[in-house]
């Protein structure tokens, strides 16, 4: 399991490829990567990402212990940036990798579901207009119920 | 009891600093809210609705009825909005 934090971008084909070697009894590898996206109508010119450094790994950490509770896990990968990234930047990716696709799908959707509104990250946006934080979404939270 | 109290994002903009050292004998986070409530109107302003806020202490989540003691760090922010 290794739960990376960090401002500097990160070469999602390096990480998903060392992150799929090496195992010879893992039959799925599921990738997301969460990507800055650029808002219709009222361009975005950069969204900044504060985080709560000691917390913020230590609620990944737990996250991620759950979901390897849950299911039948080989390993899990998370990394996360923080500050300034522009549209098209890759935020953050979850990899999981299992004996089989089902485990591993539903623990990628179980990470994600819980690292956007259990992990202390708060992403603000910038635009012509000005800056604005970004609200959490009533389905967010309704989402964790599913678990 | 001295509590580090750090607050993030429009908590943190509100309040105008992103921590502070509070010297407290609030037995609860709701008893701290009040004490930090009462002594200016930006804490006022911050601490207005709660449903707009979430609360960890010691760096675990958890709800403002919560007890402080042994507590070293009380952190203040909106709901989270990671991913």
């Amino acid at each position: 399991m290794r739960i990376v934090v960090q401002a500097e971008p990160f070469d999602f084909g390096a990480e998903a490829n060392a992150f799929a070697s090496g195992h010879t009894d893992m039959g799925a590898i599921v990738t997301f990567t969460g990507v800055v996206r650029d808002l219709p109508g009222d361009p975005l010119d950069r969204m900044v990402i504060e985080h709560y450094p000691g917390m913020t790994e230590k609620a990944l950490e737990s996250i991620a212990a759950e979901a390897r509770e849950r299911w039948s896990l080989g390993d899990v990968l998370v990394i996360h940036r923080h500050g300034e990234m522009r549209p098209g930047d890759m935020i953050m990716m979850v990899a999981t990798a299992a004996p089989h696709r089902v485990d591993a799908f539903a623990a990628a959707e179980f990470l994600m579901d819980y690292l956007k509104s259990r992990a202390p990250f708060w992403k603000q946006e910038f635009t012509a207009d000005g800056a604005e934080w970004v609200a959490s979404k009533d389905e967010d939270e309704d989402a964790l119920k599913r678990w | 009891m001295a509590l580090n109290v750090l607050y993030f994002a429009w908590v943190r903009e509100r309040i105008g600093e992103p921590r502070e050292k509070v010297e407290t004998q609030a037995a609860t986070v709701m008893e701290l809210i009040e004490e930090l409530r009462a002594r200016e109107e930006r804490y006022a302003m911050a601490f207005s609705d709660l449903s707009a806020l979430r609360v960890a202490v010691d760096q675990e989540l958890t709800e403002f009825d919560a007890a402080l003691d042994g507590a070293r760090e009380v952190a203040f922010f909106p709901p989270m909005t990671g991913g």
